[in-house]
């Protein structure tokens, strides 16, 4: 067909114009704030250690994780994690603060749409997806792992 | 023939323009007639906002007019929000004779088009043509939650706060419309919705060509050739795609999307939304055209005829560009004409 032809010809044309993202620039700052969410959390975990020595490390793991969760919460709350996100790309996306800034940003958004219909229903349009395929690749990672 | 040329060339006697606080700060900050300080207009919603926002341009375009609400005979009007909610609830409000709109971005000159046909034929004496956006209800629509941390591509636009709304009359006016080209819906097989641009371009470049075409015009003819928001990469490839067609567009060319922002702002390749080329029409081009300072202006405002639905299910995105050309007539023809009738 001439239109479907013309049609792979422009986009290969757009494709061409379209200015890249330069990749060092962004992996610099996915690192610098990774990181310093990364120092963060681990900042928690030597203060809950130290002041709670009788806690074992898997609980002052759970207690740090629960600390910068609700940090993020709040950032979001207030406006700021959607910045330090836009900045920073995957360094604010893969730590689990970015799981709970997708689980808070719409919970937030979808509020005036009612607590059902809005909250409960659009709060994990976004972290869903993750939480599916997560549990999916377990199982499946699960099953391999007990015929090894 | 897909351009309409008026006869009694309908005048357009006003136009008001609201926008929000980000594009206030722009290079066009003068011209616009109103620019909010607080964008959730002190609504409980942005949905309820923009709606305020709707309403508020039709007042006020219908007030600078020297009108009342019981003097408009249409509203010709749409918006980006499904079921075009924010125009048919501004049209509850002020209790006017309601046409609604949709052909996305390009509802501005749609509106245009028709108002100017009704005036021309004598079916309305006065018209309101006008339409908006809300950046924060556009992005709830279409896109993510406003405090998600995520990134944008670089082709991405900035959907614009703000909006604008005309009066077609057949008051003289130092402001008239020549003719009117309908846009056919073009697909080229774009399928990124962060790339409206590279979607809406071949539209514009098939409208302008058609509109010259039948006008048998030169884009040397014009002030201006003004696209919707194309934006500026969007603009770029309008400019091959013409050259591909032998029409050179000059200096005279330019994108409300790129005239909107300040090249510092975060706004990647530009404005874009329905209110984009309404209020920097109405607020900037009117302004300019009413002083005489530009003669003769081509308004191509561009539209994206996509849905959340279509695009999630793969399906390419379908673009479409309405052009709308008006002409400086001075003050005192304007009115000898204006007895003669």
């Amino acid at each position: 067909m001439d239109k479907e032809k013309r049609n792979v010809n422009y986009n290969i044309y757009v494709e061409s114009k379209i200015p890249k993202t330069k990749a060092w620039p962004s992996l610099f700052k996915a690192f610098l704030v990774g990181g310093i969410i990364c120092a963060i959390g681990q900042g928690f975990f030597d203060l809950y250690s130290h002041f709670f020595p009788n806690l074992a490390e898997s609980e002052v793991t759970s207690c740090m994780l629960m600390s910068i969760i609700f940090l993020t919460c709040f950032f979001t709350g207030i406006g700021i994690y959607d910045v330090v996100g836009a900045w920073g790309g995957a360094g604010s996306v893969i730590p689990i603060t970015g799981f709970s800034n997708s689980i808070s940003s719409p919970a937030i958004e979808f509020k005036k749409e009612g607590i059902i219909y809005g909250i409960c229903v659009k709060m994990f349009t976004i972290a869903g997806p993750v939480i599916v395929c997560g549990v999916v690749g377990s199982i499946i990672c699960g099953f391999i792992g007990l015929f090894i | 023939m897909q351009t309409i040329k008026f006869k009694n060339k309908p005048y357009l006697s006003n136009g008001y323009s609201i926008v929000g606080p980000l594009e206030g700060k722009g290079p066009l900050k003068d011209y616009f007639d109103y620019i909010l300080k607080d964008d959730t207009l002190k609504e409980k919603t942005f949905e309820k906002s923009e709606r305020k926002l709707l309403q508020d341009i039709i007042v006020g375009a219908i007030d600078k007019a020297g009108l009342r609400t019981g003097d408009i005979d249409f509203f010709f009007g749409g918006d980006l929000l499904n079921q075009i909610v924010s125009s048919s609830y501004t049209a509850r409000e002020l209790e006017l004779p309601f046409i609604g709109l949709y052909s996305a971005c390009a509802t501005m000159a749609e509106a245009l088009a028709l108002a100017g046909i009704f005036v021309d034929n004598g079916l309305a004496k006065n018209v309101v043509a006008g339409t908006c956006t809300h950046f924060s209800s556009a992005e709830r629509q279409y896109r993510f939650p406003l405090e998600l941390g995520n990134q944008r591509p670089p082709t991405a636009q900035w959907t614009i706060t703000g909006g604008g709304a005309s009066i077609v009359s057949n008051t003289p006016s130092n402001v008239r419309l020549v003719a009117a080209t309908f846009g056919r819906v073009t697909d080229f097989g774009v399928s990124d919705v962060n790339n409206m641009g590279a979607a809406m371009a071949p539209a514009a470049c098939d409208t302008i060509i058609e509109h010259l075409k039948n006008m048998g015009r030169s884009p040397r003819d014009y002030d201006m050739i003004a696209t919707g928001d194309l934006g500026k990469l969007g603009s770029e490839i309008l400019i091959d795609l013409m050259e591909h067609e032998k029409i050179v567009l000059g200096k005279n060319y330019c994108d409300c999307g790129c005239m909107i922002y300040d090249k510092t702002e975060r706004v990647f390749m530009g404005g874009s939304g329905a209110g984009c080329s309404a209020s920097v029409f109405n607020g900037y081009i009117l302004s300019k055209l009413k002083k005489g300072e530009f003669k003769r202006v081509l308004l191509v405002s561009t539209g994206a005829l996509m849905s959340t639905t279509t695009s999630q299910q793969g399906d390419t995105i379908p673009g479409i560009a309405h052009a709308v050309e008006f002409e400086y007539v001075d003050k005192s023809t304007a009115k000898k004409e204006g007895k003669d009738d």
